[in-house]
């Protein structure tokens, strides 16, 4: 870790893919994992003559998000070519925003731990993604590299943090919070193995008391929540000890190798570029009417943050369970349709914390839907607990079942015969019997160890294939023990 | 072809609706007059002869059955070779894209085709239109058919030259700084830079984005007005594309000049306008006013401006326009020990003197630390230009003025980079403005060189700038005479 004399000062930048049906300047499909250049046009191949047309959808995904941030989006704004040569890029530029990006001044409300804390967001912008190089081989001994355009022209949104964030923890925390924003308000997959999420980061240190910013470093190639964390921890390990040696920290752009766990240079001088930015002058300034920003706005869906306070105000749930369940919309509208057909929301949080969330991830928006325990049978199990049909322990049972068939939980406990016995008559003769068949518990019992009693139950919940009443067994064996 | 038979495309369109012609036949003449004379002109790079008779025969077919598409239905025309064709190679005259053959129509041919024009080749031009002579084009040399030792005039030199020498009823070239309109003035004959935005430019091969037209060649303003109301409007392929109703342009015609407010500007008649040029252009200028128009001087302060702020923004967005070719994904490719090897043998080879002089400004005028001394203050510059033309349009409705300081040069004559920029000081205010502006035959020089008119109108008001030229070419005998060559 790093010293303790110095402070962190990291900023992140993250792309993410927006998801819209056709890519940002063309109608071209964006569905992932395409056979090579499948999806592609004379537009996103940069063929000689084509001109781009704005998808409107990525400007209303891009606005969106800025709203959710706070951010003030921008009546005008443009786009700009970005210049270097490089062969995924069809058009040797790409088409972005410099100077005058779609939003901007923001923020994002993180929890690393230490209490809740605000990280300015500084600008929001659009742009294309570029295509793929495949090498054969390894990079520098490649003799022949292929490109795969599919990719080009896929409309991303990248936003630029302050640098607000102290600690490897709260970078981490930020790209989930933001991740998390992203999935709620539907404008991103966030799936970050498919490069839907990308992030890089700027991080440099200072001693503790400094107001100048230090020396900062890019670290790209960051595509998960472990690689952000890992990365920065490196790296800042790294930082930390040249400073103590004396050596000068290199403004340069790394590259985080995963499989060693380390940063290195991409030999600033070769990537060295002068972008010569210039307005792109095949699209014409974009406007965006206040009252369609405003539109937009009311469109809004509830943000996780929100959810999350209204699951402890509404439901009295810790806030521990709230902010499990709303880690998805997928998740969080799930546990308010149970709830809605059964009113015990803590047992159903329970339900899906250590039950469903065993069985689906809860960020799979498409696993919590099509999961077979729907919500109105995960409320049909509780509800049947509640009422004494069966005890907790046979609803574990039953859910696993449930799991397995599809099933609707009353069918299963009817068919299978698993109602409580909730018979006084017979469940006395279980207790009876186990009485008669532990002398030894009852004398400890008597002996004042009220956990003998205990041992019993147990024996007659086996004894009844775990169907007998809980709570009748342990009133009858209380009863017929004090009066022995 | 006999003397009285039809060459201008309405006087076509009447004759294959009367039946005194048929589309195949003339595309015939036409496909045999360029077989027997393009040897000489140079005017085409790829000739269509398969296509054209195909698209012949369906023309013949509807006007047979009565329904022909439009009045352009078996005309015969010719394109630059900077607009993509598909299926038919397109080389922007270079030799990066020598082989190229374009999977799409541009949208203007596309509109052709819907129209039933009958596309007979791709004609020859300055590479990437960079130059006022079609000297540049890497493939070979187009000749002025009044005078074959002498420039057809550029960009657009191909197109200028097919029309002025028969080989083609109209054709279509770009005009970035001049390059319709300063060969429509060497060729005699007339061509025509509508506003920007009015043409789409999806499948135009880019020069400079924020100043390439589409803009037709024709024999009369009557086959203008034809040519370019078949090609304008609004394209969605096309975000620059002006959004706006496309009026009749041959009904306006008719109107005439009657209390039409002419503005001559003083700073189109200064120093370097050759003098028989001056007294042609004021002789037509007569003409208008003694066809009832009122005329007036005016004064254009920023003209003085205009070349050398074209310089800046033009190769700016050209360095960034060409970037793509680089060997990778079609074109030329020349092999080299790794990447930036191959892009840079590619690129050395596939482009000629001046498109890479151009690129190189370029390059520079947009780089970290000039880009506001020179592309930004441009922009600058630019604005300044357009409100120059704003003022002066609240008081008059078209500007008059010479197309070019001077007639058709002989080639070689300005090997010199400067005296060819030069070529372009009256054309290049409306290409920056992106106002409308046409070039009508006015005369010829003593020497048998024809000289060309330049009309300036307000955005969008090209009927007006037609109604004008219609008006002083029905009063003139100049847009009838034919080169020898022809």
């Amino acid at each position: 870790m790093s010293e303790p004399k110095y402070e962190t000062v990291i900023g992140l930048e993250v792309h993410a893919q927006l998801s819209t049906r056709s890519k940002m300047f063309c109608g071209c499909p964006t569905t992932f994992g395409a056979p090579p250049n499948s999806q592609t046009c004379p537009v996103c191949l940069g063929s000689p003559g084509v001109l781009p047309v704005l998808n409107r959808r990525a400007v209303e995904l891009a606005a969106r998000t800025a709203l959710a941030f706070g951010l003030h989006v921008n009546p005008a704004c443009r786009f700009a070519r970005k210049h270097y040569f490089y062969p995924d890029m069809p058009k040797n530029f790409q088409t972005s925003q410099y100077e005058e990006p779609l939003a901007e001044d923001g923020w994002l409300e993180i929890d690393a731990g230490g209490g809740p804390r605000r990280i300015g967001i500084q600008r929001l912008h659009l742009e294309e993604d570029v295509g793929k190089l495949i090498h054969e081989g390894e990079l520098a001994t490649a003799q022949a590299s292929l490109v795969d355009y599919n990719r080009a022209g896929v409309p991303l949104m990248e936003t630029v943090s302050r640098p607000d964030l102290r600690s490897p923890e709260e970078a981490a925390a930020y790209l989930r919070a933001f991740r998390a924003v992203l999935v709620a308000l539907g404008v991103c997959d966030g799936n970050m193995e498919e490069g839907s999420l990308r992030c890089d980061a700027n991080v440099s240190l200072r001693p503790y008391g400094a107001t100048e910013l230090g020396t900062k470093v890019e670290i790209k190639n960051l595509n998960s929540f472990r690689n952000v964390q890992h990365a920065l921890e490196y790296e800042i390990r790294r930082q930390a000890e040249a400073l103590e040696a004396g050596r000068p920290i290199v403004q340069e752009t790394r590259l985080f190798d995963a499989d060693h766990g380390v940063t290195r240079s991409m030999r600033s001088k070769e990537y060295a570029h002068d972008y010569r930015y210039f307005p792109e002058p095949d699209l014409v300034p974009l406007q965006l009417a206040p009252a369609w920003v405003g539109h937009v706005r009311a469109a809004l869906p509830e943000l996780p943050q929100a959810r999350r306070q209204r699951f402890v105000t509404r439901y009295g749930l810790p806030p521990y369970d709230a902010e499990i369940l709303t880690q998805s919309a997928a998740l969080a509208d799930y546990y308010e349709a149970a709830v809605r057909a059964h009113d015990n929301p803590k047992a159903i949080s329970n339900w899906i914390m250590t039950d469903l969330l065993r069985e689906v991830g809860g960020d799979d928006a498409e696993a919590v839907a099509t999961s077979p325990v729907t919500p109105a049978r995960l409320a049909g199990l509780v509800k049947l607990i509640d009422d004494g049909t069966i005890s907790g322990r046979i609803a574990k049972d039953v859910f696993a079942r449930m799991l397995a068939t599809g099933d609707d939980p009353a069918v299963i406990v009817q068919r299978e015969g698993l109602t409580q016995v909730a018979d006084t008559g017979a469940v006395e003769v279980f207790v009876d019997q186990a009485i008669a068949a532990s002398p030894k518990a009852v004398a400890d019992f008597k002996a004042g160890k009220t956990v003998a009693a205990k041992a019993l139950v147990g024996q007659v919940m086996k004894a009844s294939g775990g169907k007998a009443n809980p709570a009748m067994v342990d009133r009858l064996v209380q009863e017929k023990l004090s009066r022995m | 072809m006999a003397a009285a038979d039809p060459v201008t495309i309405h006087e076509l369109a009447a004759a294959f609706a009367k039946g005194a012609a048929s589309p195949v036949a003339v595309t015939e003449a036409y496909l045999a007059r360029i077989e027997a004379r393009d040897a000489r002109l140079g005017a085409y790079l790829t000739v269509t002869g398969d296509e054209a008779r195909a698209a012949a025969r369906t023309s013949e077919a509807r006007h047979r059955a009565g329904r022909p598409l439009s009045p352009l239905d078996g005309a015969p025309i010719a394109l630059k070779d900077v607009f993509c064709t598909r299926g038919v190679r397109t080389t922007c005259g270079s030799r990066i894209l020598e082989r190229y053959v374009p999977p799409y129509d541009a949208t203007m041919v596309a509109r052709l085709r819907a129209a039933g024009a009958v596309i007979l080749g791709k004609t020859n031009m300055d590479e990437f239109a960079m130059g006022s002579s079609t000297e540049h084009s890497a493939f070979q040399l187009t000749r002025n058919p009044w005078d074959l030792a002498r420039v057809p005039g550029g960009s657009s030199g191909g197109s200028a030259a097919a029309v002025a020498g028969g080989l083609a009823a109209g054709s279509f070239g770009t005009d970035t700084g001049g390059s319709v309109r300063q060969p429509a003035a060497f060729c005699g004959v007339v061509g025509f830079k509508p506003t920007y935005g009015r043409v789409s430019r999806y499948g135009l091969i880019a020069f400079a984005s924020s100043l390439d037209h589409v803009a037709p060649f024709a024999l009369d303003i009557h086959d203008t007005a034809l040519l370019l109301g078949v090609v304008a409007g609004h394209d969605p392929l096309d975000a620059t594309s002006v959004d706006a109703p496309v009026p009749d342009y041959v009904a306006a015609l008719a109107e005439g000049v009657r209390g039409l407010r002419i503005g001559v500007p003083d700073e189109y008649f200064g120093e370097g306008l050759d003098a028989e040029i001056e007294r042609a252009v004021r002789a037509a200028i007569d003409v208008l006013r003694g066809l009832g128009a009122s005329v007036e001087r005016v004064s254009l302060p920023t003209t003085s401006y205009g070349v050398a702020t074209y310089y800046i923004v033009a190769p700016a967005e050209a360095s960034s326009n060409l970037a793509r070719y680089d060997g990778v994904k079609y074109g030329l490719r020349v092999p080299g020990k790794d990447l930036i090897d191959m892009v840079s043998r590619t690129r050395a080879a596939g482009f000629g003197a001046e498109v890479k002089r151009r690129v190189m400004l370029g390059t520079y005028a947009l780089s970290t630390g000039y880009y506001d001394a020179y592309y930004g203050q441009a922009q600058k510059v630019r604005t300044l230009v357009r409100r120059d033309f704003e003022r002066v349009f609240e008081r008059v409705d078209v500007l008059a003025a010479p197309t070019t300081p001077g007639v058709a040069f002989r080639h070689g004559d300005k090997a010199d980079p400067l005296a060819m920029y030069m070529n372009d000081v009256y054309t290049i205010p409306a290409s920056m403005t992106g106002l409308p502006a046409i070039s009508v035959p006015c005369g010829f020089n003593t020497g048998g060189l024809p000289i060309g008119l330049q009309l300036i109108g307000r955005t969008l008001d090209e009927a007006t700038l037609l109604r004008a030229a219609h008006a002083y070419e029905q009063a003139t005998p100049w847009h009838t005479r034919r080169p020898e060559f022809a």
